[in-house]
């Protein structure tokens, strides 16, 4: 899968978490743009992993801050 | 806690723009004054000034029950644990000043482990200074940098603690979700260590672990696996070795971590094990190692209460009574509880927000009942929980008794 197709599966999972509507672009925090607690924080992650097959560990959570962050190590990961 | 806040602001000035270190907490500290501010007595300043028994003090110049201790066997005042604190104390001194591993280890840290080998009927026990320690030193000790750890999202936060005192790649799974436990452990790297992490009752909720299940999973990937059993032991199980012991899977699991701070009746932690290179932690595990051990009066206690815990299957039996009564006579009343049926000696009474969970337990305590108030983040899902744990000493009568000012004070704050 390309970064691009990845972008749009994320995005897609992203939604339901997203409720206020905030436009998403590479740049937008989970935590301070999107307001995500740390529940919200590991139900997003488990459908990512569930969809993509692969394992995020906190300590790659750590590293990621923004969305576009995101991509780029789903995009890693999945091609591994 | 509440010595520093009642203090007028006195600020420092520092050189240039360098932000108060202080600031982050902010947040916590708008929450406390919001509390305080309606009115409420504060919940998480109580001092009890005299302790009658292990279900009575004097908190607050009132004679109240305790229900929000962990002091599930009531061990604290059983007159042969006293004894052996006093001889100890007398015969070697009030502490050891110094590491296990350097002149901190008395006949009495050996007699301990001795009563823990004993009780659990495993090979080999190691003490720390506290269940927090325990944690912490072996989890971070034992899986390393490329290791894998697989753990309960609910997990105590010594547990997370210890994971992030170590190198390993921290993998949380939905509390007691098995299915969700096996992907994540399928999915790790071919190669990989792997360490799997749960509790016999999580006690925020005082639900237990699927452990048949978990056990199984985990040992189909060839994991490690560590059980904290802080709030089982002395209790559940029929030798009250805990849950891994009534599901049966005591054999299956590679660690077993527990406390001296809850049925045992003083304070310590320790690990149990059948590991045959168990005992090289005591070398190079540091939350062991850099740290004084445990006075001569505290272990002292500690070995002469787990020994008579080995006998106490009357005390379990009348403990699981009083959980069973005082959960279903919630339920009765109309309290929405942790979980559908008593599975510990733990009963959670889930409040609708932080503010009336404060005024329950303002209303309780004035009625002279004592309960754990606990309010996120220590919490699951950001509850508000009025946390009750039963005693093998309170009566049939008092737990009715409980039950009456329960339905006092629901009422008095709208809560039933």
């Amino acid at each position: 899968m390309d970064r691009a197709e990845v972008d749009t599966t994320i995005r897609k999972l992203a939604e339901p978490f997203n409720k206020k509507g905030v436009a998403i672009t590479e740049t937008t925090t989970f935590a301070a743009d999107l307001e995500f607690d740390s529940l919200t924080v590991m139900d997003f992650v488990a459908e990512i992993e569930d969809e993509f097959d692969v394992i995020i560990s906190m300590n790659q959570q750590a590293e990621i801050e923004n969305y576009g962050q995101l991509v780029d190590a789903v995009h890693k990961l999945q091609a591994n | 806690m509440s010595e520093g806040t009642i203090q007028p602001d006195r600020p420092q000035v520092r050189t240039g723009d360098t932000p108060d270190l202080f600031s982050k907490f902010d947040p916590v500290i708008a929450m406390r004054e919001g509390l305080l501010a309606s009115g409420v007595e504060d919940p998480f300043s109580l001092v009890m000034e005299k302790v009658l028994s292990p279900t009575r003090a004097i908190c607050n110049g009132r004679e109240t029950i305790l229900l929000g201790t962990y002091n599930y066997m009531g061990m604290t005042f059983d007159p042969d644990v006293v004894e052996a604190g006093k001889q100890a104390l007398a015969d070697f001194g009030s502490g050891t000043t110094g590491s296990r591993v350097l002149n901190g280890t008395y006949q009495g840290h050996r007699d301990v482990e001795d009563a823990l080998r004993e009780f659990y009927d495993m090979d080999h026990a190691m003490v720390f200074s506290t269940g927090y320690q325990a944690n912490l030193g072996i989890i971070s000790t034992i899986a390393g940098k490329g290791d894998y750890i697989v753990l309960d999202i609910d997990s105590h936060a010594s547990i997370w603690d210890g994971c992030k005192l170590g190198d390993a790649e921290i993998v949380p799974f939905k509390h007691n979700d098995i299915e969700a436990m096996e992907k994540r452990l399928r999915r790790i790297p071919e190669g990989a260590g792997k360490l799997v992490i749960l509790e016999g009752v999580y006690s925020m909720l005082g639900d237990i672990a699927p452990l048949a299940e978990m056990v199984a999973v985990a040992k189909k990937y060839g994991a490690m696996v560590l059980v904290d059993e802080a709030h089982s032991m002395g209790f559940i199980g029929d030798n009250g070795r805990g849950v891994v012991e009534q599901a049966g899977v005591m054999d299956d699991v590679d660690f077993i971590i527990g406390t001296f701070s809850k049925s045992v009746g003083t304070v310590g932690g320790f690990c149990v094990s059948n590991h045959p290179k168990f005992e090289i932690l005591r070398l190079v595990c540091r939350p062991y190692v850099f740290t004084a051990s445990l006075p001569p009066s505290v272990v002292a206690t500690a070995s002469t209460s787990i020994r008579k815990l080995m006998q106490g299957s009357n005390k379990r039996a009348h403990l699981w009574e009083n959980s069973k009564t005082l959960h279903q006579g919630l339920k009765d009343l109309g309290f929405q509880l942790g979980t559908d049926t008593a599975q510990s000696a733990i009963v959670a009474v889930i409040m609708p927000d932080l503010e009336r969970g404060a005024g329950m337990w303002e209303a309780l305590i004035n009625e002279g009942l004592y309960v754990n108030l606990a309010r996120p983040p220590a919490t699951p899902a950001n509850m508000t929980l009025l946390r009750c744990s039963l005693c093998a000493e309170h009566s049939e009568e008092e737990v009715h008794t409980i039950l009456g000012m329960f339905e006092r004070a629901g009422k008095a704050v709208g809560i039933i």
